[in-house]
Formats: C-alpha cells, structure tokens, sequence
C-alpha cells in the first residue's frame, strides 16, 4: 500500500476522487432501499467497496477513450459522469433512463461518453472490447478501451479468445480485472487452477501487473497510468489485476451463506472511502468542513437524482417496437 | 398425498437419483456452496460432499460437454445450466455432440445425461436474461426436451429423465418454483412424450406449456363464466412431441388456440397449428389461432414487459374470436 497520499495529484482532483467514490456509494444505498420498496426490480449488483477500482482507473482515462464493462455497472457509470438522475430512472424502468428504461440495472450505456455498456452475460463483454480496439488501430487513433471484467470471467473460453486476439493483433486494450474474491459465491481458488489469475495474461502473450491494494485509490492510478502509457505508446493489450472486495452480496437475492462474518470484517476496515478521507485529513488537504460539504453535495445529487426518477414517465408502449433495428 | 412445490418435487427427483445411483453427480454454476441460485440444491452440498455436488467455473461449453463425455464414459451425471440464456455458450456442445454421438457413432455411443435449467421472463431482468429458448433446442433430433409445468409433473418427468439413455433438457421456469400442488406419494412416472389435458372441456382447445399452462386454466376459468367450456392440453414434453393428444382433443373440441410465451416467430406453436392443420383439419371449425410473446427482445421496465408476454385475458381474447361469426 502507498503511505503517502500523491501530492502530485492537484487538491481539487483528490476532492473529485473522493465525491465521485462517495457518489457511487451513496446512489447504490439509495437504490438498495428503493428495490426492497419495489421502484426497481430485477437483478440489482452492488459495487459498494470496490468503489477505489472504478474510479481510480477511469480517472485517467480521456473523453474519446471508451468503456465496456459486465452487469456490476453502476459505479464504473457513475465514475464516467454518466447523469446520476438518469441512471437512477433506470434503474426504476423509466423513459428517461440512460438506457430508455430498456436496459435496467445491468445494462447502462452512453455510447455519448464512451459508455459502451453494462453487459449480463459473463465474459460477454470481451470480444466487444477487442473490436472497438482493432477500429482505434485500424484508423491510426490512438484512443484505448478498458475492458472491466470480473475473476469469474476468466473461466469462460470468450475470455481466452478474445486475450489472444488483442495480443495477436496488437490492440489498444486494458483489461482491467477486478478480482473481489468471488463469482457469485464461488471462489476464485475453486473456479480456477491458476488462482493468480494476471499470470494468465503470460499464456497469451500480454504483459500484466496486480495490484494487491485495490482499495487504495492512489495505488489503483499509478497502476493503471503505466498501463495506459504502454498502451498509448503502441505496445498493445495489457492485463491489470485488481485486488478488491465485495462488500454485499452478489445482488440483492445473494443469503450469503459461503462465507463468514470474519473474513468480512478485515476488508470492511478497508473501506476505499474512508481511507482517502482519513488521508485527505492527515495531510491536512481537506477539513473537515469540506468532507461535509462533499457529503451534503453527494446527497443533494442523489435525492434529486431519485426524484427524477419517481417523476418521470415509464417509456409509451409503443417504445417496445423501437431499436429493434436501426 | 404431499403437497410439494415445484422446487420441492424437483430436489425429491435429485435426492432420489443421487440415492439410486453412486455415479451419479450434480455439477453447474453455484450448485454448491451457494445452493443452486434458485435454491434447488440448497443443503445438498453438505449432505452429499464437494466429490458429488460440484461447483464448476463459470464454463458453460467446458462443464457440459465435461458432463456429455462423463455420460458416454457411463456415469449418470445431472448437469445444471443456470438459466437457459447461458446454454448459449454450451449450444455446440448440446447440439453438435450431445445430440449426435449416438448416431454419428453408428449406435455405439450414448449420452444418458439430464441438463437442467431454467427459462422465461418476467422477473425485469431484460433481454438477455429473460428468454425462453427451449423450442430452439426442440428442433435438434437426438436431444429431448421436457417443460413441467407442476409439481407432480415435474416429479415425474425427472424421473423418466433419470431413467432415460438419451440427452434430456430439462427446462423449468423461475416463476413455478413456489407454486404448491398435491405429489402421488406412490412411485410414479411421468413418460417423457405424453402430454395431459390439465382441464377437460368441450368447447376449445388451449394448448400450451410450462408456465403458460397456468396461464391457460386462467384463461379457462375465465371463459367457463361466459358458457365457453375450454380444455386445456399441458404439452409437458415439446420433443418428442404427443401429437396424439392434441389431436384426439381438436378432434372432439373443433377449436384450437396455441400459446407459448415467447417471440411468435418461428415459435413452437406454428409446429403444434402445423400438426392440427395436417391432422385434425376436417374436424375444425374455425382456424387454429395463437398467442405468443412479441417479437421484440425483452425490456426492463415493468409496464413495457408485461406487453411481451401473453396473458390469461389475451389468451380468452383469442379464444373469443373463435366463437364470433
Ligand atoms: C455466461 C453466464 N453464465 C452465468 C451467469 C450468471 N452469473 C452472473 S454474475 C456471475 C458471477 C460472476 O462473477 P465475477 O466475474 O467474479 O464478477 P463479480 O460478480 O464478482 O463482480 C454469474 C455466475 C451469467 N450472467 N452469464
């Protein structure tokens, strides 16, 4: 773990890291209590604790680089600045949604901001991340994709295929594995015969690095600016594993019965938020007053953002029949 | 007699096949430590130990086509597939090995293995986690394919699974699962082919499947408060398929409505009105309609949802239509 905060990272952008952590966390606590009141259904993931992940690494990223991500979406939306009130009617089905109220929870998109999707099925998103990189290369731009993706996902053969064709044809690609320890309630060590799972990039031919304190969000950015400097200077793909935590369940439906309390707790003295914030206030670059400030902001956001999406309207039915083609 | 739910009736054919045959093993996503993530096989992993309820990887086409090859080795394996969405990435497997090893092979192999997994919408979990693709699968000569729609049935036609050399899909829906409903306490099976009339009547045949079969007796309900006396045929396997019973039904009824709960396209119910129409033509007295989900691929949001699929006032709709001119 880094011990010291970056000094090199201006004032202003440490607050900016930490609203938009504190933002993810706030909106998914809002939206956990708006599914057990019924306004959203389906499936609905959380991201709360792995918020340093998502926002340290999208932090770097520039507005023509692009993002594809799995159905754990909200918080790599929210870190993106996709509209936090448009996500919210989404997530409650509306009109207004990021999405049309078509996609829910699990499939965020704003193609406007690079946001190529939440996707459901698992290690589905890949090969998608491998064809917009080989359009950047193919046109000579030297804009990237980050490919989010979960431990679980590496067990399917589309991660395999599409590792090898970003590697073979030199695409400008991050796979950016976020590993909280489980698919569902599986763990990585009984899913997968190499449980060090970045070792996997070695097979294929992509340089890789792990990052063993995802909650940190200054390790999370050094990290991934090497990355993303190796893949901006043509090199091609690279792999970024990140060690993180889940800290529900799998989605709201999860008992939780595979794992215990105990081995909870340790991570949960990690929260990614609170150790910024204890950061922010050692080095003496936020006060207090600030940190309260932030807070209220972030919750003034999400209110309105829920208000949004309880006043909008539900899509006309003639919606079902639109986009079904161009 | 018990009353079981679905799930119930489910677990006591899983229980009973692990019981009756030591090679035997359950393996998919989550069976395990998770307990199956519509709690099917919640308890079982503890009970019967990680070397007979395995947890595999998130590899639909390697742990299937693991289970096809266990099957031909002469193990009797039960492979779960979470939901049918996810058989997608298993397809080749099922249609191109499964499917064909007994006849490629010249009759020297067999696949005696059940594939559960579960289908349909209406949970808001978008298009693609909401499809119903058992009728795909129930176009590939080689594979059999069973829809219960109750307890008893379900019971029944796992069993006929179990007992089955051939590949057997067998497909559940997540919105049974709680449903509660009298189980013979006798050994009893259900024939995987053999359809029932889940309701007799005169007047009309609903002919349906899975969760659609709910559906249908709603429909009939409704339709006995206005003087139309409807059957309902609960389809129960789509392949092989008894067309004798629905025959035998539109022979006696003259009327027919198909429903199936997903896209109309292409559906299973142009092969059920295909058969009616080959069959049972001279006995009609109106044309064999149907009701089927829209062609569109499912959305989230709850109002437009309920559009996809048909419903008991649509399906008495459409039976309405019959008995007007
Ligand atoms: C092909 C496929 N198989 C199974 C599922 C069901 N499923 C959804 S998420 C998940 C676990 C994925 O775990 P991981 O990739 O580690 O991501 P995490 O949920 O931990 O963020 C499973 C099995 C699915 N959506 N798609």
């Amino acid at each position: 773990m880094s011990t010291q905060t970056d000094l090199t990272i201006p004032r202003a952008e440490l607050l900016t890291l930490l609203r938009s952590m504190k933002l993810i966390r706030r909106f998914e606590e809002r939206s956990a209590e708006h599914y057990a009141r019924g306004n959203i259904g389906g499936f609905l993931h959380l991201y709360i604790g792995e918020e340093a992940v998502a926002v340290g690494v999208i932090s770097l990223l520039r507005e023509d680089d692009r993002i594809v991500t799995h159905y754990r979406d909200h918080g790599h939306a929210l870190a993106r600045g996709l509209d936090t009130a448009a996500c919210m009617a989404e997530l409650f089905g509306k009109a207004t949604g990021v999405s049309g109220g078509k996609g829910g929870s699990m499939h965020f998109f704003d193609v406007s901001r690079g946001f190529m999707g939440g996707h459901a099925i698992v290690g589905g998103q890949m090969p998608l991340a491998v064809g917009l990189a080989f359009a950047n290369r193919y046109r000579g731009q030297d804009s990237l994709v980050v490919c989010f993706l979960g431990d679980g996902a590496v067990n399917e053969g589309e991660f395999h295929e599409s590792m090898n064709l970003a590697s073979l044809w030199q695409l400008p690609v991050l796979f950016l594995l976020e590993n909280n320890g489980f698919g569902m309630g599986t763990r990585v060590e009984r899913a997968s015969a190499q449980p060090v799972i970045h070792r996997l990039a070695d097979r294929h031919n992509i340089r890789s690095r792990r990052v063993d304190n995802g909650q940190d969000v200054f390790d999370v950015r050094e990290a991934t600016q090497t990355a993303i400097d190796y893949i901006r200077e043509g090199n091609g793909p690279y792999f970024l594993e990140i060690m993180t935590y889940r800290f529900r369940g799998h989605s709201m439906a999860d008992p939780l019965e595979y794992r215990q309390q105990h081995e909870v707790e340790p991570w949960l003295d990690l929260d990614p938020i609170r150790l910024l914030t204890a950061r922010l206030h050692e080095s003496g670059l936020a006060t207090p007053d600030e940190i309260d400030t932030i807070d209220a902001d972030v919750e003034d956001e999400v209110n309105a953002a829920i208000r949004f999406a309880l006043e909008s309207p539900f899509p006309s039915p003639d919606e079902l029949y639109t986009d079904v083609y161009a | 007699m018990p009353q079981l739910t679905y799930r119930e009736a489910i677990r006591v054919g899983l229980e009973e096949a692990l019981a009756a045959n030591p090679e035997t093993v359950i393996m998919g996503e989550d069976v395990g430590a998770y307990g199956g993530s519509y709690a099917v096989t919640k308890g079982f992993l503890e009970q019967y130990g990680e070397e007979r309820i395995i947890d595999t990887p998130i590899s639909e086409s390697g742990f299937v086509g693991a289970g096809i090859g266990a099957a031909i080795a002469g193990m009797r394996p039960i492979v779960e597939i979470m939901t049918i969405n996810f058989s997608l990435l298993a397809m080749d497997q099922i249609v191109n090995l499964a499917a064909k090893a007994r006849y490629m092979s010249g009759g020297q192999m067999t696949v005696p293995l059940v594939i559960r997994t579960v289908s349909g919408g209406g949970n808001m979990l978008a298009a693609t986690h909401s499809q119903s693709l058992e009728a795909w699968y129930a176009r590939v000569p080689g594979i059999k394919v069973v829809t219960p729609s109750n307890p008893a049935d379900a019971l029944g036609l796992f069993r006929s699974a179990m007992a089955d050399p051939n590949p057997v899909m067998y497909v559940e829906h997540s919105l049974l699962y709680g449903s509660r409903a009298e189980v013979p306490d006798e050994p009893y099976t259900v024939p995987i082919g053999s359809a029932s009339v889940a309701r007799p009547g005169t007047d009309v045949s609903i002919i349906a499947y899975l969760r659609m079969t709910p559906v249908a007796l709603s429909a009939a309900d409704i339709l006995e408060a206005e003087g139309i006396s409807a059957e309902v045929i609960d389809l129960r396997s789509l392949l092989p398929l008894d067309s004798g019973t629905i025959i035998d039904s539109v022979n006696r009824t003259n009327r027919a409505v198909v429903v199936e709960e997903t896209w109309e396209f292409g559906g299973f119910a142009g092969e059920v009105i295909a058969q009616i129409n080959e069959r049972a033509f001279d006995s009609l007295d109106a044309p064999v309609l149907r009701v089927a989900g829209v062609n569109v691929p499912t959305p989230y949001s709850r109002p437009l949802e309920l559009l996809t699929i048909p419903t008991a006032e649509a399906v008495a709709d459409k039976v309405r239509s019959l008995f007007q001119a």
